[in-house]
């Protein structure tokens, strides 16, 4: 496909919807559809087609629009107004609402703070495009990034462009992603692979799922200009099988590209050719660490290697790989489409762009967010999601999952950015972010990480293997009241050996939870401690 | 050299979608995970007769083959009830209460997660986030999410599911 017969299929698009006065937009994403969306979209459709108001308008099932904790969402174009838990009895009401006044009793306020304060770049199709097809993506612009890169630029002028970016990888470490296209460009040998990282295994974390499901082409494609830049003519997405939406949306993007010539052979015209596969990952954490995961891209256990060599040199079957997470593939189109600089202009001096949050726990409006970097913990809690529930006071929010740490109140005013959250104990992960209030106990939280570390540990190294079994069994002890300050000292010291000897991230970080808790929740221990 | 085909474990028409496949990745052995995967969906769980004819047709050795079945989570080799009643104990779920709820369901149904009730009817399951956060705690009975769980709730639609 050439940018013109692109082009043709937006403008044709656009024109196809011209003749159609009223969309009606059902969310279709795994938590409106667990509260039975699909059988709400059905509702809708019936309706549309019973009533004279009805053959106006086109009912579509698209992606998420993220206030998760008021589902199933449905959006009413042109007018623009957000229904809040929508039940197929509406359907009746929604329909005969078209062009007149808005059912008041279903309204929710698209200008309170959380649809306001965001900022959307990788989510701004979530929601408003129908994920299933290709048309809705190119209409939005889609593709047009990847045409322009394998016909206008070079490889080296991609990756130019990724660097002065400033794009941080999203997968939590936060290494500068222009700087790893580099070095695999650089690795020498005709074969070369580009892997995404979509083994979401954060629990509390849904940021990568949302994505794949709600705008896969977008995955798509920033692979395909990462596959570009590299020089890599071979890729794979490595997806929970946990997911299976997203990995149906995958699968289905993966043929329709193929069919429209935007993946495979002959890209654009051009020499460039990339193939895409679909991997499942089959329920171990572990493998959300890189040299795991292409272990099991292999078919093999997912157990780590020491790096190095790094995969950017020896990764898959031994060739040089680019591995990078879900978000940070989903913001290269829009980079490539926006220049650099605008994209430098958002976030701060080191933090570059935006990050989406999976906002859960004791919060008002859980759901998926997608904010400047700078903005602070307290807009993120407060203001986006409404505060804590049911009279209750904020305690602590975690971030970074398993491998993260909890931050206390007196942190709140701080700008979010990579740096800042590691200097306060914690880190920025995935972007999992859940907020605990004061009916949790801090002991508790961390032996319910700890647990999960010691079920998920691969086995491979001794200190993440049996360091965080004993951990385990010390919290245990002091939950139960019956630990000593022995125990509370052994504790401390097994966190420091476990945190500086581990084999990899999983272990390494393990103790982190522990090590944030007891640096600002001391008390709540040591009031457990029996004599 | 062509290395002759073992024959499947039995003349069970679903072995031609596990041979399928096997087939789709040239009996590579980096296709293991993904046929171990459509036994599972396929049949519901793996067996040690699946195993060693995924391992012969990969020539994956089968000590490898057992190796990654147990390792991933996802895989299983006990045969599963005939309802599946699972309480997901992802961060958000574990804080709005998930914990005491399976304590409960293990309590009412007599098993601990992992396990299948002894008439072989309930499958009582723990999962780690199924990235529905915005519904916690979040319960599955027969793939049917259920939101903002209660036991009870739990109870009444595993009867009405085997009814």
């Amino acid at each position: 496909m050439t940018p013109e017969e692109l082009e043709k299929i937006a403008a044709k698009e656009e024109q196809a919807r011209a003749h159609i006065p009223h969309t009606i937009d059902v969310c279709l994403g795994t938590t409106c559809m667990a509260l039975q969306s699909d059988k709400l979209k059905t509702a809708l459709e019936q309706e549309a087609t019973r009533h004279p108001v009805g053959s106006k308008c086109q009912v579509r099932g698209v992606g998420c629009p993220g206030l998760c904790a008021l589902g199933p969402l449905v959006t009413v174009k042109p007018e623009g107004d957000l229904y809040k838990q929508v039940k197929p009895e509406d359907a009746h009401d929604i329909v005969n609402s078209l062009g007149a006044e808005p059912v008041a009793r279903l309204k929710c306020d698209t200008e309170q703070p959380f649809f306001k304060r965001q900022h959307k770049i990788v989510l701004e199709n979530s929601g408003s495009i129908d994920p299933e097809r290709l048309e809705d993506y190119i209409a939005a612009g889609g593709y047009t990034a990847l045409l322009k890169c394998v016909t206008e630029m070079t490889p080296a002028e991609v990756i130019d462009e990724v660097v002065r970016s400033g794009l941080r990888g999203r997968g939590g470490a936060g290494f500068p992603a222009g700087l790893k296209w580099r070095t695999v460009a650089k690795a020498a040998g005709p074969r070369k692979f580009v892997v995404c990282n979509g083994d979401e295994g954060d629990p509390g974390a849904f940021m990568d799922r949302s994505v794949m499901e709600s705008d896969p082409h977008r995955v798509l494609e920033g692979m395909a200009i990462a596959a570009y830049a590299v020089g890599a003519s071979e890729g794979y997405l490595y997806v929970r099988a946990e997911y299976p939406l997203a990995v149906k949306r995958l699968k289905q993007a993966i043929n329709q590209a193929r069919a429209h010539g935007l993946l495979g052979a002959n890209i654009g015209g051009t020499a460039f050719t990339f193939r895409v596969e679909v991997r499942l990952g089959a329920g171990a954490f572990v493998c959300g660490e890189e040299t795991a995961l292409m272990a099991s891209i292999e078919g093999k256990r997912g157990n780590p290697r020491p790096r190095p060599p790094f995969p950017a040199e020896s990764g898959l079957w031994q060739l040089p790989t680019l591995i990078n997470n879900v978000e940070t593939y989903a913001n290269i189109p829009t980079i490539l489409r926006q220049g650099a600089d605008w994209f430098a202009g958002i976030g701060t001096s080191k933090s570059k762009g935006t990050k989406v949050f999976a906002l859960t726990g004791r919060v008002h409006n859980t759901g998926l967010i997608e904010v400047p970097m700078g903005i602070t913990l307290r807009e993120i809690i407060f203001d986006i999601g409404g505060g804590i529930p049911d009279g209750r006071v904020f305690k602590a929010v975690q971030t970074g999952g398993p491998s993260g740490g909890c931050i206390p109140e007196e942190y709140l005013d701080m700008a979010v950015d990579y740096e800042s959250l590691a200097s306060v104990g914690s880190i920025m992960g995935s972007g999992g972010m859940i907020v605990i209030d004061d009916t949790s106990s801090m002991v508790d939280v961390a032996k319910y990480f700890i647990e999960f570390c010691k079920s998920e540990s691969c086995g491979k190294c001794v200190p993440c293997r049996v360091g965080t079994a004993q951990m385990h069994t010390l919290l245990e002890l002091i939950a139960s009241g019956e630990g000593t300050r022995h125990d509370l000292e052994r504790l401390e010291a097994l966190c420091d050996m476990v945190k500086s000897t581990s084999l990899c991230g999983l272990g390494q970080n393990a103790p982190n939870p522990v090590i944030s808790t007891l640096r600002y929740f001391r008390d709540e221990y040591e009031s457990r401690l029996a004599g | 050299m062509k290395v002759n085909k073992p024959a499947p474990p039995s003349d069970d028409k679903r072995w031609r979608m596990v041979d399928a496949t096997m087939r789709r990745y040239n009996y590579r052995p980096n296709g293991l995970i993904e046929t171990l995967h459509t036994i599972q969906e396929t049949f519901g769980y793996l067996d040690k007769p699946g195993l060693q004819y995924v391992a012969r047709s990969l020539s994956v050795p089968y000590s490898r083959t057992l190796g990654v079945a147990t390792f991933y989570n996802y895989f299983t080799m006990k045969p599963p009830g005939a309802h599946t009643c699972v309480v997901c104990l992802g961060t958000a779920c574990y804080i709005k209460g998930s914990g005491d709820l399976m304590t409960e369901l293990e309590q009412t149904l007599g098993v601990k997660a992992g396990e299948t009730t002894p008439d072989g009817k309930v499958s009582l399951l723990a999962v780690r986030c199924i990235g529905s956060c915005g519904l916690a705690p979040a319960g599955v009975v027969d793939g049917q999410v259920i939101p903002k769980v209660t036991v009870p709730q739990m109870l009444t639609r595993l009867k009405d599911s085997a009814q």
